[in-house]
Formats: structure tokens, C-alpha cells, sequence
């Protein structure tokens, strides 16, 4: 760990002063993962401003009946909160698949968005990895890649975005709010991660002097036919090799209005409005969910170690509508898949 | 007599544990503490060209940087560094000795600084230059040049040639990755000045006395000027049995700065100390189409050190445990450009004993029969490599217990055939072994006239709860209530105790102070029968116990003397006594621990996620002196076996030669929501030829054949058999 100068930010406007005038500051919140990638020296800011104190940390309703997350609020606190627990309750699930207690008690909800990929390489100063150098290459394509992407992937990085937080909030069509030396801006949730391309140092569009401020969820949260189902290698504590977010509309047994993102998978929480198009009108049963999964997967790729996450996926995903039509989401206490 | 030995007693140190009391060896603080942070090699192999630390020593609070260029002298021989459980072929590891590279992550320098943190961030600015060498890492790439280490001194008969023409036949090979031990508390040491040129080292070990003849012999210093203590242990299991190269490091700063020191490692420097060697084990096992055995054939191949020649014979147990009339056997080693691995856990039977009973499913499966009936009908009361007979072995209850309480006669023998809902069940189960061993070792007892004992020796508690039995022990022969025992340990200065290792403590311990509890009670008979009209003027050493803070005469219990009265008659007011147990060298008989275990696991069917829903593990180990701690050590065990079997392995690059996964995120062990229900049997085993106290040790045994057991229930819940743990859920696929 770097010696680093630390200041508090007095409020949202101060914080992005602080950040502008200091290209390798950082802010910190919660810190769960900022520190840890400290330790290890694949961050090295010269400055952490202490945004912890920031009065963002509400849960409220918006005028047009969806509801506004402050960036600050605990992953713990959001979990629980009534509005998220009733009114979206994938998000809430998908939160507590996450992480352990003690970490979503101290994770930022805006901190969870801008969490950095799990990527043996990139954690390993000693190694070539694009993401935290680039131009050095990337180490992942032709080495220890169990854990990385199948889609939207690029030769010059295979890393996974690690939230489960940000799959749900990808299928609930989320938007982030941000504050920046030109004002307020909003970026659909689609938009606010990137795909590696030929940057993967980029994990987000947010510009370096521009801060998140909060979420806000849309009214719908489809409340009564959604999952969150995580397949991991072991049954708490690790994050997904494969995880989907299904929410559903149904008429009977028709759908109405279909949302499918999955984890682990890509830099980025992966959707396919086609996927979700092809749901849209037809019965809930295997063979549809089967078809979505074939259009969400389209041009996955495996690489030496897991090109097993393709079958995985496409199984999960129909396990995930299943459980989703059926009004059975996944328990994230219990273990056994329903 | 026996008012605590053999009972449900909670640990004597709990309370200081949990309240924080209780000191590791990196929270000893005294004013002007130096603290250390470590430089890392980020090669696999070659030597140091440069090293410029001049941009870490211009950080304010660093007080010097050492390398091998700097540092104080250490002895040049490699025989100075050989420690007590060091491999006999080899040199071991010197740190900072010189600019060899031998493995990445090394520890090339060590920065030495007023705080913890200026420390680190001193670290991160030492710029190294190398000049790399070839390496591997592999252990594939390197098997075909692995040479035999361990193999008996002659073989059963014809293996290969019986196993060819018998009836039934099972080959496989298995595989157990690099595994890390990863105990809670890091490698830690403070060596702290005393005055007068003598050092105390407050360490992380398995062995106070191991790790101070070694500082002893490395920096040639006298006995009676360095002592090591490690009074709390938070778990180690067999990493800390060597001296680990932080004590090194840390004696090295307090002798260049005359200044106490503390180097603390973290997680990703204590992958480097020590981890259980991937193995590649090949079964090899014939058997009449009545399930008696014919041959059997096992051998190994674990990776070891360029520099050491660790090794664990993962093979003898397969010449042992079954009847069979022809058995070959042998552990082979594979060289790679890592640390020297070390005892892990049950180390070579963890492993070893996986393969042979797997490989006993596979053939119970050839043969159509059920695996303990396949097990029983090769059951066997002798040795069967040495045909000796065991000083005791309950195996046969085992089963038959564990199997009753796990309800294994509903089992359907084909695989798939049992479900619950969209689960499949799978019930398998393996037997375990480990060795019942026992070493010299001494206790001191300390007896004051107010009822009081204290009982010292240097052996060590790593949280198996030694601390406890000891108390019991003492207090049930002392005749005292155990809050008037108060026990010493993990001092090098205290009466001669061994690694803890081997799960040869209790036994050991007991012993020792059994013996000098004797002596107390020969003293204590002594002062009694000096009192007026003594009631136990005629009784001998033999004929008395002490009860209840007297001295009663067995046979007549309405005679006895208060020790109090007999210390007050005798105007003593504290009797010492030391004694030291050595244990017989009896090769009459085999000494062994044994268990059957039997696993649930419940597999989703569409998506491989797998939960081990039961485990019964039924243990047959001697007297069990706490049936709480014992039992803990047996859940311990089992968890370790659930991660052995479903979650652990070290992964490495071979390109880069580096761990990839050195932390407790990436690498995977169970954690609470992995295991569910786990039944513990103890099985009742009289054993009076062992020891005295017929103690068998239960530090192991949990984990032998836990990972097999719950390997036979996946192939029997999907019909895959995966023999390459750990069995992840794409394996099922």
C-alpha cells in the first residue's frame, strides 16, 4: 500500500471539486474493495476523498412512482428497506446473494457499481494484465480463465464485472445518477458499464471527475414473478461463475413483459432485448425459455477453462424463468435450488 | 476418579479466546517495537542482479532495509537450518541467505520501519533486478521424471501379476491439486531484548523448542538466551511444525537494530510457507468375484521442492488397511520450482487414503456389491504389510455404527436411483486410518498448599484444545477441581514437549503428567503417613488415590488425609516434581486410529449444484479424554473434507510459476453454508496395550476418507465419477 493523502468531502459539489483538481484521487466509501486492490497496489491513488459522510443515504419515492436510491445507502440497508423488499424484491435478492454480511454492511450502493473485476491477473502486480496496465496484454486469454467471460469479450481482456447488485439493477432498467463539474446527468443502467473493446482499463462511462449520486428504479418492479439465481462453486461466498436476473409479466400463462440479465459472464451485466422480445407474447414453458437463452447466449465464447459456463447459462437461465413463472424465486438462505 | 477425563469439558481458554484476552504472537507490544514488511520475488527462478532500496530508506520511519547483501550473519551450513520435522534429504530454505531465486514469491528483503504501514508502503518501493531462469511448476510436465522415496523394503508377493490375472479389476488415477492450509492467524513473530543480550520470540508454531534449537543453531545463540513462546495458536495444521521464515526475519531486525521487532506476514506471503502437494495417485485393485482381494497396487507421485525432498507416504495405507495377499507400493516425488510443500492435515493419508477408497467404491461397483459389505469382506484384524496384529481396532463397530445411525441399509445401490424432487441423493461412504502415535515428553507439576496445581510443559495448543485436556488430566489424578489447575504451554523454557503434530499430543501429554502426577501422590503419601495415627500408615503409593483434595486409600476410602493436613504436617508449602514419559518401542503391534464415514449429498440434476447434506463420521481412537473438543476436532475434520472434496485448490500459472489465487476470496473453502448436519460417533475402544491410558490421538482422523465418502455419494447420486478433486459442478457435466 501507497501513502495517500485523505480529505472529507463537505458536500456532492465539493467532492467533485476535490476529484477534478486531482486526477489520481479517489473516492471512498465503503471500501470493501478499494482497500483490499490498495493493499495489493493495483490502486494507488494519491488522494481518498471521504465521501462516507455524504447525505446520500435515502431510500425514497419519486413523483413518478418509482423509487430513488442515495448512492451511500448500505448494501445491508437496501436489502431490507420496505420499499426495495416489496417493490423489488429481485434487487433485494440479488443483493443478499452477494458478498458476506459483514461486506454488504459496509458496501455503497454506488460503490457496488464500481467494484472491479475478480480477475487473478489484474489482482497480481507481478503479472501483464490491460485492464491495470495497458498495452502489457492480457494474461487471462491464455491462462487461468475458469472465472471469466463468455460474452462481449475482446483479445484484449476476458474479465467479468462481479456484482450481483448490478444484474438486477440492469433487468429493472436502472438509471444512474451522476454529478459532475457540468451539472447532473443521468445514464441508463445499459450504458453505465462497458465492454472491454480495446479499453478495458474503462469499466464504466462515468468520466474521471464525475460522481454517482443515486439509482433510480423505474414503478415497475416485478414484484411477483422474478428470481435471482446464482450458481457458484460454493453455496455462499463467491461470486458467480453464472447468475440471472429473470423478472416477468405474466397474463396466465403468457408473457407480458419479460427482463433477463445475466452475471459473471461479461464485463457488464448481460441483456439482449432480443432475448426478451422473443419471451414477449408466448407461454411461459421450457421451450420458450429455452429459445431466450439460445438468443441471450448468441456468440458466447469459451476459452480453455470455461467454456463450460455456455451450457451453464443456458440451463440457469431456464431454471431462472421457471422459477420466475412459477412465482418461486430463489431463496438466498436456503441453498437447494428450487 | 474420573471426575473429568472422558467427559463433555469446555475449553479452560474459551473465555480469554473470545474476550480477546487470549495474545497471538503478533499482538505482543512493548514500546519502541520495530515493525517489519517483506519483499517479495516476482520470479519463479534465477538470481537477484540489484537491488536499490534507496528510495525505500529515503521514507521517513524506515530504519533500514535488509537483503542478503546486508543483513547480520547467519551460519553458511545448511545442516544449521535443519529443523526438527525437516525433510532428511535436501537443504532447506535460507531466507535472505543469498540472490538465488528458488521460487516466486520469495523473500528477498525485509523492510524495517517505526510503523507498520510506512513499513509496507517502504516495500512497495524497493526496486529488484533479476536475471530469470528457466522453471516449472507443473507437476504434469514433471512425472515422468519422479523417483521412488518410499517403498517398503519388499513386496507382498506379486502385485502386477496377481492384479493381471484376477477376476475383477479396478485402475484409476485420482488427483488432489496444491491445497493451502489457511489458518485463521498468519505467521507472525515479535522478538522482543529482555536485557542482557537475550531475545524472546513470541512465534505462531506447532513447536516452541523445535523453533528455538533452530534460531539457536541459525544465528549461534545460546540456549539460555532465546526463548520462543506461543502461548495461543489460531490454528495451523501442520504449517507451523518447521520455523517459518518470518521468525528468521524478525530475529534478523532485532539483531541489526538492537531494537525489538515484528514481522507479521500477510495471507499471500503465507501461501509461501507450506501447502499439501498436489498428487497424482494410481489404484491399482484385483479382487474375486466374492470380493475377497487378490492385489493391490498404489502408487504416487506429489511434487516437492528443487532444494528438499518432503514426502508422506501416500501408499502404505493401501498396504495395510485390507486383506489382500499381494500388495506393491510406492511414493515417488516430482521436482518443481516452488517452496518445500509441508504437512498438511492427516498428511499423506488425506490424500492417499482418497484414492484407495475411491478406488474400493469403483470396485465395489465392478463387483456389484454393496461398499461395506466389499470392505467387510476384506476386513482385516493384523497389519496386513507388517502382519502384526493392532494394539486395538474398532473398525468393525465403526461401520456398523456409523452405517445404523446413517440408516445406509435404505441405500438403492444403482446410481441416479435415489431423488428428492429435482435432486438427486447420493449416499457414499469410505473408511479412514491415521497412525496412533506417542512421543517423549515431560511435564512439571507444581502442588501448593492451598489445593492449587500448576501444570508446565513446552508442548503446544493450536486450538485442538490440549490446554483443556491437560487440566483434566491433572485434575482428575491430582484429585483437584479444574479451576484450581492452571496450565502452562508454548514456552520454550517449560519441560520438554514435542511438535504438536501427528495427533500424537494428548496422549503424550496425558502421560507425562500422569507420571508426574504420580510422584506428587508418592510425596504427598509420604508427608500423610507422617501424620500422628496416620490412617494411611500402611498403605502403599499404589493403594492411594487423591480424591476430593485427599489422600484416600483405594480400598477404604474412609481413610484418608487432606492434603492440606499432610503439607501443613510436613511444613512444605509447594511440592515440585518433573517427570518425563518415554513410550515403549513395542513393533509387537500396529497402532492405528480408524473410521467410517458415510456422506449425503443432494445434486441438482440441471445444474450440478451439489450440497452434502449429512455426514456421519464414526471413530474408533482409544479413550476419548473430552468428548467436546474431540468431537470439534471430528466436525474440523470433516469440513476440511468437504473442501478437499468440493472446493480447494491452489491455482497456479505455470507460465508465471505464481499462485493465482492466494487469498481467502479466491481460493475456496467451506464456509457455513456449505455444511449442514455432521454426526459424530465416537466408538467405544478399550485399548490398555497402547498406553496406559490408552489414549489414541483424534487431530487427523476426521479428514481421512471424508473427501472419498462424499467422491463415492456424487457418483452415486449422478453416475459420474470424477477423480480429479476438487469436484466442481462443471466436472459433472
Amino acid at each position: 500500500m501507497i501513502n495517500f493523502q485523505y480529505a472529507r468531502a463537505a458536500d456532492v459539489a465539493d467532492a467533485v471539486r476535490q476529484i477534478a483538481a486531482d486526477p489520481k484521487a479517489k473516492f471512498i466509501a465503503g471500501g470493501t474493495n478499494l482497500i483490499d486492490l490498495m493493499k495489493e497496489e493495483v490502486e494507488r491513488p494519491s488522494r481518498l476523498i471521504d465521501i462516507s459522510r455524504l447525505p446520500l443515504d435515502n431510500v425514497e419515492e419519486t413523483s413518478g412512482g418509482g423509487v430513488r436510491i442515495g448512492a451511500l445507502v448500505p448494501n445491508s440497508d437496501l436489502a431490507h428497506h420496505p420499499l426495495i423488499a416489496q417493490r423489488y424484491p429481485i434487487l433485494a435478492s440479488a443483493i443478499l446473494a452477494g458478498a458476506s454480511a459483514q461486506l454488504r454492511n459496509m458496501a455503497s450502493t454506488g460503490g457496488n457499481l464500481l467494484q472491479r473485476t475478480r480477475c487473478y491477473y489484474f489482482y497480481d502486480i507481478a503479472t501483464p494484465c490491460n485492464k491495470r496496465e495497458p498495452g502489457t496484454g492480457c494474461s487471462a486469454v491464455n491462462g487461468v480463465n475458469r472465472m471469466h467471460a463468455i460474452l462481449g469479450t475482446s483479445e484484449t481482456c476476458i474479465a467479468t464485472h462481479p456484482s450481483d447488485m448490478c444484474v438486477a439493477l440492469a433487468a429493472l432498467e436502472a438509471k444512474v445518477l451522476v454529478a459532475g463539474p457540468g451539472g447532473q446527468r443521468t445514464i441508463a443502467f445499459a450504458d453505465f458499464h462497458r465492454l472491454p473493446g480495446d479499453t478495458p482499463h474503462r469499466d464504466t462511462n462515468l468520466e474521471a471527475n464525475e460522481i454517482v449520486t443515486a439509482i433510480e428504479l423505474p414503478a415497475r418492479g416485478f414484484a411477483k414473478n422474478y428470481t435471482y439465481l446464482k450458481i457458484r462453486d460454493r453455496l455462499s461466498y463467491a461470486f458467480a461463475l453464472v447468475s440471472v436476473a429473470a423478472a416477468l409479466e405474466l397474463d396466465g400463462q403468457a408473457i407480458k413483459e419479460a427482463r433477463l440479465a445475466l452475471g459473471g459472464v461479461a464485463h457488464k451485466p448481460w441483456r439482449d432485448v432480443n432475448a426478451e422480445a422473443s419471451l414477449r407474447g408466448q407461454a411461459a414453458n421450457r421451450d420458450s425459455f429455452a429459445r431466450a437463452a439460445e438468443a441471450l447466449l448468441h456468440g458466447a465464447k469459451g476459452y480453455a477453462h470455461n467454456t463450460f459456463k455456455i451450457d451453464l447459462a443456458r440451463r440457469a437461465i431456464v431454471r431462472a424463468l421457471a422459477q420466475a413463472s412459477q412465482g418461486t424465486p430463489q431463496s438466498q438462505s436456503s441453498k437447494k435450488i428450487r | 476418579m474420573n471426575a473429568y477425563i472422558g467427559t463433555s469439558t469446555s475449553r479452560i481458554d474459551g473465555r480469554a479466546k473470545v474476550t480477546g484476552a487470549a495474545k497471538y504472537a503478533g499482538e505482543f507490544n512493548i514500546d519502541g517495537l520495530v515493525y517489519g514488511a517483506v519483499v517479495e520475488s516476482t520470479i519463479a527462478k534465477g538470481r537477484i542482479k540489484h537491488i536499490d532500496a534507496s528510495e525505500a530508506l529515503r521514507v521517513r520511519g524506515v530504519l533500514d532495509v535488509l537483503t542478503h547483501q546486508n543483513r547480520p550473519r547467519m551460519a553458511d551450513a545448511s545442516a544449521a537450518y535443519k529443523d526438527d520435522v525437516a525433510p532428511e534429504e535436501g537443504s532447506p530454505f535460507r531466507p535472505l541467505y543469498d540472490d538465488k531465486i528458488m521460487f516466486s514469491f520469495q523473500p528477498i528483503a525485509l523492510v524495517l520501519a517505526e510503523e507498520w504501514e510506512t513499513a509496507r508502503f517502504a516495500a512497495s518501493l524497493v526496486r529488484v533486478e533479476y536475471e530469470t531462469a528457466a522453471f516449472t511448476t507443473d507437476l504434469q510436465a514433471q512425472r515422468n521424471s519422479a523417483f521412488v522415496v518410499e517403498k517398503p523394503e519388499s513386496h507382498r508377493g506379486n502385485a502386477d501379476k496377481a492384479f493381471a490375472a484376477a477376476a475383477v479389476r479396478h485402475e484409476a488415477e485420482y488427483f488432489i491439486p496444491i491445497e493451502h492450509h489457511n489458518a485463521m492467524e498468519p505467521f507472525a513473530a515479535t522478538a522482543i531484548w529482555d536485557g542482557g543480550g537475550k531475545l524472546t520470540i513470541y512465534n505462531k508454531t506447532q513447536g516452541v523448542q523445535n523453533v528455538q534449537r533452530y534460531l539457536c543453531s541459525v544465528f549461534n545463540m545460546k540456549p539460555d538466551d532465546l526463548r520462543v513462546r506461543s502461548p495461543f495458536t489460531g490454528g495451523a495444521f501442520g504449517s507451523g511444525l518447521r520455523p517459518q521464515y518470518e521468525t528468521v526475519l524478525a530475529v534478523l531486525g532485532a539483531v541489526k537494530l538492537r531494537r525489538p521487532v515484528r514481522l507479521a506476514l500477510t495471507r499471500r506471503q503465507v501461501y509461501t510457507v507450506g501447502y499439501r502437494p498436489a498428487t497424482i495417485e494410481h489404484v491399482a485393485i484385483g479382487a474375486k468375484p466374492d470380493g475377497t482381494l487378490d492385489a493391490i497396487v498404489h502408487e504416487a507421485i506429489a511434487v516437492t521442492s528443487q532444494h528438499e525432498d518432503f514426502s508422506r507416504n501416500d501408499t502404505a495405507w493401501s498396504g495395510q488397511l485390507y486383506k489382500s495377499p499381494t500388495a506393491r507400493y510406492e511414493h515417488r516425488l516430482a521436482r518443481v520450482d516452488l517452496p518445500t510443500p509441508c504437512d498438511m492435515r492427516a498428511p499423506g493419508a488425506a490424500t492417499g487414503v482418497y484414492a484407495l477408497e475411491c478406488a474400493m467404491d469403483e470396485l465395489a461397483v465392478a463387483l456389484k456389491l454393496d461398499p461395506v459389505d466389499l470392505r467387510l469382506r476384506c476386513y482385516s484384524d493384523r497389519d496386513q504389510h507388517t502382519n502384526r496384529p493392532y494394539t486395538s481396532k474398532q473398525l468393525r463397530e465403526c461401520y456398523r455404527q456409523g452405517a445404523q445411525a446413517f440408516g445406509w441399509s435404505k441405500r438403492r445401490a444403482a446410481p441416479r436411483s435415489m431423488r428428492d424432487g429435482t435432486e438427486l441423493v447420493g449416499w457414499g461412504m469410505a473408511s479412514g486410518v491415521w497412525e496412533a502415535l506417542q512421543m517423549e515428553t515431560a511435564a512439571r507439576i507444581t502442588l501448593t498448599a492451598n489445593g492449587h496445581a500448576e501444570v508446565a510443559s513446552a508442548v503446544s495448543d493450536i486450538g485442538t484444545g490440549t490446554y483443556t485436556i491437560m487440566a483434566q488430566v491433572a485434575a482428575d489424578l491430582l484429585g483437584l477441581p479444574l479451576d484450581n489447575v492452571t496450565i502452562k504451554l508454548g514456552d520454550s523454557t517449560l519441560p520438554l514437549g514435542q511438535v504438536e503434530g501427528g495427533s500424537w499430543t494428548a496422549a503424550s501429554v496425558s502421560h507425562a503428567i500422569a507420571k508426574t502426577a504420580g510422584e506428587i501422590r508418592k510425596e504427598l503419601l509420604r508427608l500423610a503417613q507422617a501424620v500422628p495415627d496416620s490412617p494411611l500408615a500402611n498403605a502403599t503409593v499404589d493403594g492411594v488415590a487423591l480424591v476430593d483434595g485427599r489422600i484416600v486409600h483405594k480400598r477404604a476410602p474412609d481413610r484418608a488425609v487432606s492434603i492440606a493436613d499432610a503439607m501443613r504436617q510436613g511444613k512444605v508449602d509447594r511440592i515440585e516434581r518433573e517427570g518425563t514419559v518415554q513410550f515403549e518401542d513395542d513393533d509387537s503391534h500396529a497402532r492405528n486410529t480408524h473410521s467410517a464415514i458415510f456422506a449425503e449429498v443432494k445434486i441438482d440434476e440441471e445444474l450440478g449444484v451439489i450440497r452434502v447434506t449429512r455426514v456421519v463420521n464414526a471413530v474408533a481412537a482409544g479413550r476419548i479424554l473430552n468428548t467436546k473438543t474431540a468431537s470439534s476436532q471430528i466436525m474440523g475434520g470433516v469440513v476440511w473434507g468437504i473442501g478437499m472434496a468440493l472446493h480447494e485448490e491452489t491455482l497456479l500459472d505455470h507460465r508465471f510459476g505464481r499462485f493465482m489465487n492466494p487469498n481467502i476470496a479466491e481460493y475456496h473453502m467451506p464456509v457455513n453454508a456449505d455444511v449442514y448436519d455432521i454426526k459424530v460417533i465416537f466408538v467405544d475402544e478399550p485399548d490398555t496395550r497402547i498406553n496406559p491410558m490408552g489414549i489414541k490421538g483424534v487431530g487427523e482422523i476426521g479428514i481421512v476418507g471424508t473427501a472419498a465418502a462424499i467422491a463415492n455419494a456424487i457418483y452415486h447420486a449422478t453416475g459420474k465419477r470424477v477423480r480429479d478433486l476438487p469436484i466442481t459442478l462443471d466436472k459433472l457435466r
